[in-house]
């Protein structure tokens, strides 16, 4: 067996290696080298790149970055347990209505995220309704800024928070919820001291896989926030692009791997039935 | 309990509205007649001006031909690396695979575009379509892999060891017992890797020529000037393709 089991990792072992690996480590290399004159990469050898990310203005977008996927997450948590909540207390249409929360996911990322550009912009229609309807006179500043980035993430990443919540949830023994009102519990201390204990590891799940996502986010805050809101993704790519900082967009890039990384071990517990 | 069941209820609804209404509504404004934001009226000119409009046609054939190239490859690929991991397990690989997937779109682009130019130092090639394609089989093979490991793993193991029994190689044993019960997986799989293909827009534009602009790239331009009703066709048509592609590996799940 070991023979065709070779063959048969090997083409995926090539392909990792050569377009994902080594890319990777090209960019490790180039972190710390020094920028050249036309903005290409440069010796000397230098670790200037990284002490440059703890300037002052670095460390805001970063935790700007931090911030805003916080929110996002913390929001996605918020709406989407009462929903995963739902879908595992309808009889009937389960699977029906957990298809209904994966299909946007299924769906363009850029559409979905132009539909909200579409609603919010100046002469958008919630604009133009609310013009109509007399109830405002100048148009609203909905779109680019924080507030319809944080929206965007939301609205993007809030089936990744369904699922494992929705797990959890359906794993939960429905006599411990009655045990805990016949002993007198209400609603709330069933929730607080019952329900959230029991299913953090999917709140944990959910957590981590949105906030991920949302903290490298590039796409959204470039549409929905404009020039306005830079987060990490925005960063990185300005500097491959305008600033023709290679050195530092790559350094910029590992620094935004060894926070995805360290999360991850911080928070993924090792799922036996996942990929790894 | 009644009550907050009829609460819960109301706010699932609330959420779903949520989840679906921009999709539907800017559906609904593809057909609108105005230019504007206000209905006038039934019309189908945005999809017209659409499929006349010679740079979309273009870029959506590119990204066709890419797609089309990228899933072929990355689902043989993946297929192959799915069967090799369920024999027993490659931590390397498997770490490797997961790490493509949860490295930023913007990290795996900018180091796919740094690893090119320095690349072409030695070739003599260029950016374009190939190197789309690459870019596209590398980071859809982790999907490929976790959608056929899932139907693997609920396999009946035996039913391989029964076959080799038999007499069969380990070969015919993949080829005419495995693959044929996995094959709604690996279906489903092809179609969740065509549709990040065909939808990726940070990886592509970076790592794309000057003939090879996809659909995502000219969806973005346009989208940074500003308001298009052509936009909202495009748009309309892409939900709709992509809801078919659903429809389908439904069918093949349920199967």
């Amino acid at each position: 067996m070991n023979r065709l089991r070779a063959w048969f990792l090997a083409p995926s072992w090539a392909v990792m290696l050569l377009l994902f690996l080594a890319p990777l480590a090209i960019i490790c290399a180039y972190s710390f080298e020094t920028r050249g004159a036309y903005g290409g990469i440069s010796l000397p050898w230098t670790t200037e790149s990284y002490q440059r990310l703890a300037d002052p203005i670095y460390l805001a977008i970063l935790w700007r970055s931090f911030w805003i996927a916080g929110l996002a997450t913390l929001l996605c948590l918020l709406f989407g347990f009462p929903l995963a909540l739902f879908i595992s207390r309808s009889a009937e249409r389960k699977n029906l209505y957990l298809s209904l929360v994966i299909l946007p996911f299924w769906t363009s990322f850029l559409v979905r995220t132009y539909a909200w550009m579409f609603l919010l912009r100046d002469t958008g229609l919630i604009n133009t309704l609310l013009q109509k309807l007399g109830l405002i006179h100048d148009p609203l500043p909905l779109l680019y800024n924080d507030g319809a980035v944080v929206l965007g993430l939301v609205y993007s990443y809030l089936p990744f928070v369904v699922l494992p919540l929705y797990a959890t949830i359906e794993r939960l023994d429905p006599n411990l919820l009655e045990a805990a009102a016949d002993l007198g519990a209400r609603p709330l201390a069933t929730l607080t001291r019952v329900v959230l204990p029991l299913t953090a590891p999917g709140i944990r799940a959910g957590a981590i896989l949105t906030f991920i996502p949302c903290l490298g986010a590039y796409l959204t805050p470039d549409l929905l926030g404009g020039g306005k809101s830079v987060m990490i993704g925005n960063l990185i790519q300005n500097q491959f692009t305008s600033a023709r900082d290679w050195p530092f967009g790559s350094a910029i890039s590992l620094a935004l791997m060894a926070i995805v990384m360290a999360l991850l071990m911080l928070f993924a517990r090792r799922d036996p039935e996942g990929l790894v | 309990m009644k009550r907050t069941g009829v609460a819960l209820s109301i706010y699932a609804l609330a959420a779903y509205l949520f989840l679906h209404l921009p999709l539907l509504i800017l559906s609904i404004f593809s057909f609108n007649q105005s230019r504007f934001t206000v209905w006038e009226g039934f019309s189908l000119r945005w999809y017209a001006a659409a499929l006349h409009d010679s740079q979309l046609t273009e870029a959506a054939s590119n990204s066709l031909i890419i797609a089309i190239f990228a899933t072929a490859a990355a689902t043989i690929i993946g297929t192959l690396a799915a069967y090799g991991l369920w024999k027993r397990s490659s931590p390397a690989l498997s770490g490797s695979l997961y790490l493509s997937l949860v490295t930023p779109e913007i990290v795996t682009g900018i180091s796919l575009l740094a690893f090119y130019q320095w690349i072409f130092r030695f070739l003599r090639v260029q950016l374009g379509m190939h190197t789309v394609i690459l870019a596209h089989v590398s980071f859809s093979i982790a999907f490929v892999v976790i959608v056929v490991l899932a139907r693997l793993r609920s396999m009946d193991r035996q039913l391989e060891e029964a076959a080799l029994d038999l007499g069969a190689n380990e070969w015919q044993a993949f080829r005419h017992v495995t693959l044929p019960v996995i094959r709604p997986g690996v279906v489903a799989a092809a179609l969740l890797a065509f549709t990040v293909s065909f939808d990726d827009y940070v990886i592509t534009s970076l790592v794309a020529g000057v003939n090879s602009e996809t659909l995502p790239m000219v969806i973005y331009a346009i989208a940074r000037r500003g308001a298009n009703p052509v936009l909202n066709a495009i748009s309309a048509m892409i939900v709709i393709g992509f809801g078919a592609l659903i429809l389908i590996s439904e069918r093949l799940r349920a199967r």
